[in-house]
């Protein structure tokens, strides 16, 4: 775990370096920890994928960003993460038959189930900013992992900041 | 088997008298007895008392007859069971070892300061049956004063050893006993996540079921016969509801969003659950089946922990409307509602409230700094104690008799197992030797109570 911690924790810094200039590969695709594993219910028959699904997937592209960050009590979409929703929003407005589930993230200071309605609001947010950019209500379903899920391990600012996030997850990728 | 000794079982005003009084007279400073110690090594839980009670009853527990032939000792779980509320300081007893009232001289046990003396012996039977008999004695008036035989299979000697700390403890307090309750707690080992359900003092630990994905939020039936808890199985949190005998499990609110923080009716007709579909985090109730949905509080804030009253007419919940998260009390009636009375004014955190049996207090998380604490708030005066002063305790929930509370606190890194009497004095870690406990809740009395 400590291993995916630290991988966790450079994709986070590459990600605020880089911001809107060159964007790295996330790990959330390879089953990074909010993803979890697949055959799941929620996500879709999975026969014939989607041609889309190249364009989510490229790495020069925006899109292959799937995570937004929070400052401490806070589910205020940053402006840094700006593009990268709007950017989604426009890729479901444009392919109506995608859909995405947000998960919704917080660090582990206080109630799991407090924390749970936290992290809805994060993914809220999120889906509140791509509906009024086009997306349908009906392609995002957003839900919380409150503090169960974290990506980071450990008390303290570098691991609580990287749990403070909305993960964006296409049904059926 | 249960027979009863003596007539003496039901508390007599004269009993109630002779507590109080031993209340007030015995007021020794308490160096604690590692009495428990001669435990069995194999002990998954561990128990330590930190602090203790100014005035407690001083008893003495001589092993049974017999009882070294068993596998399982009876007197070490009844003396720590007895131990664990704070109420009871248990006396020395080496050297003696009366085990019918002819054996007992009472000048012995007066010298050494016990009030009340607890002897037995146990009879191996036929097949793999163990016949416990056991007397609690009066050591002032050289009398009994209530008494057991019960007959078991060796494999339920804990379970009689709890059920003799249930007469002994109810002869001496007036309160019913909690020692033939369970718990329910979440443990995580590595990556896996067990709902497991233990007897009250921890052993017994059996898991309900496993997944590589987090369980929260445990919530026993008022029966004792079901589990509701969260599950994370399906990448967002689902309601299911789990029969402990068949392992038969149906999900009771699965929409969508999120669907979390189940609480059942006094009843065990309904379940409190909080959902997101309709926007934000809000409190609905569905039927235990999961038909039925109705919507309950109604704010543009978060609602959620909802607890329901042991009358069934409030439920008490977490909500930030007032900015901060808070504890409110909304009645629960056929419609929804905005309206709900604050309860707690103390601080800018205070979470997870779970009403006492007699509805008249509520434990609930305090966080004071970067402290999270178990404390407690009577709802008439609104007076709040804070029992604790570890740092990150989550997930109170009262016994059945309101005299202690069970919570998880993290000691090292690490979630265990923790208890606290009501009044603060004495608390103990069951803690397990490997993996996390998160998310505990004490079970209901059992139905022979």
């Amino acid at each position: 775990m400590r291993k995916l911690a630290g991988i966790a924790l450079i994709v986070l810094l590459s990600a605020c370096a880089s911001q809107t200039t060159q964007p790295e590969v996330d790990d959330l695709t390879a089953g990074g920890a909010g993803s979890g594993s697949g055959g799941s219910d929620l996500m879709g028959s999975g026969s014939g994928r989607p041609s889309y699904f190249s364009q989510l997937q490229d790495p020069n592209s925006i899109l292959s960003k799937r995570s937004v960050f929070y400052d401490y009590d806070s589910y205020t979409v940053k402006s840094e993460y700006r593009e990268l929703v709007l950017s989604h929003a426009r890729f479901l407005r444009d392919n109506a038959s995608a859909s995405v589930i947000l998960q919704g993230n917080t660090d582990d200071r206080g109630s799991r189930e407090y924390n749970l309605a936290l992290g809805q609001r994060r993914a809220d947010s999120v889906k509140n900013m791509m509906t009024l950019a086009g997306a349908r209500d009906e392609q995002i379903e957003s839900v919380s992992l409150g503090e169960e899920k974290p990506r980071a391990l450990g008390h303290g600012e570098s691991a609580w900041s990287q749990n403070r996030r909305t993960d964006i997850l296409y049904r059926g990728e | 088997m249960i027979v009863i000794i003596s007539g003496n079982f039901l508390l007599s005003n004269n009993l109630i008298f002779m507590s109080i009084h031993w209340f007030k007279t015995i007021r020794s400073t308490l160096i604690l007895l590692l009495w428990w110690m001669s435990a069995p090594l194999h002990a998954q839980l561990n128990i330590e008392i930190f602090g203790g009670g100014a005035s407690r009853i001083p008893i003495a527990i001589v092993p049974f007859a017999e009882e070294n032939k068993l596998h399982q000792g009876i007197t070490p779980v009844i003396g720590a069971d007895l131990q664990r509320t704070g109420l009871f300081k248990l006396v020395d007893s080496s050297g003696l070892s009366p085990h019918v009232p002819t054996d007992v001289v009472y000048a012995d046990w007066v010298n050494r300061g016990a009030n009340a003396l607890v002897i037995g012996r146990t009879v191996a039977l036929s097949g793999d049956q163990v016949e416990i008999q056991f007397r609690l004695m009066d050591v002032a008036k050289k009398s009994q004063l209530t008494g057991l035989s019960i007959t078991v299979p060796k494999t339920q000697l804990r379970a009689a050893a709890h059920r003799i700390a249930d007469v002994i403890y109810e002869a001496l307090t007036g309160d019913v006993g909690v020692f033939s309750t369970r718990i329910a707690y979440v443990l995580k080992r590595g990556n896996k996540y067990a709902l497991q359900v233990a007897d009250a003092d921890g052993y017994n630990a059996q898991s309900i079921i496993e997944y590589t994905e987090p369980i929260i939020s445990p919530a026993w039936s008022p029966d004792g016969n079901q589990l509701a808890y969260v599950s994370f199985e399906n990448k967002k949190p689902i309601v299911y509801v789990q029969t402990l005998s068949t392992r038969e499990r149906r999900a009771v609110a699965s929409f969508k969003g999120s669907n979390s923080a189940p609480a059942w009716s006094p009843d065990g007709k309904k379940l409190a659950v909080v959902l997101t579909g309709q926007g934000g985090s809000q409190i609905f109730l569905v039927n235990a089946d999961g038909s039925g949905l109705q919507r309950l509080s109604r704010s543009s804030g978060i609602d959620t922990e909802p607890n329901f009253s042991p009358d069934g007419r409030y439920i008490l919940f977490t909500s930030d409307r007032g900015g901060s998260p808070q504890i409110y009390r909304m009645a629960v009636t056929n419609t929804e509602t905005s309206n709900a009375e604050r309860l707690t004014f103390e601080g800018s955190y205070n979470v997870s409230p779970d009403f006492s049996q007699d509805g008249k207090s509520f434990t609930f998380i305090h966080r004071n700094d970067s402290q999270f604490n178990v404390a407690v708030q009577e709802i008439g005066s609104r007076q709040v104690q804070i029992l604790t002063n570890s740092k990150f305790d989550e997930s109170p929930s009262f016994a059945p008799n309101g005299k202690m509370i069970l919570y998880a606190t993290e000691i090292d890194g690490h979630g265990i197992l923790s208890a606290v009497s009501r009044d603060g004095q004495t608390r103990q870690h069951l803690s397990v030797q490997t993996g996390d406990i998160r998310e505990p809740a004490w079970g209901p009395l059992p139905k022979w109570k």
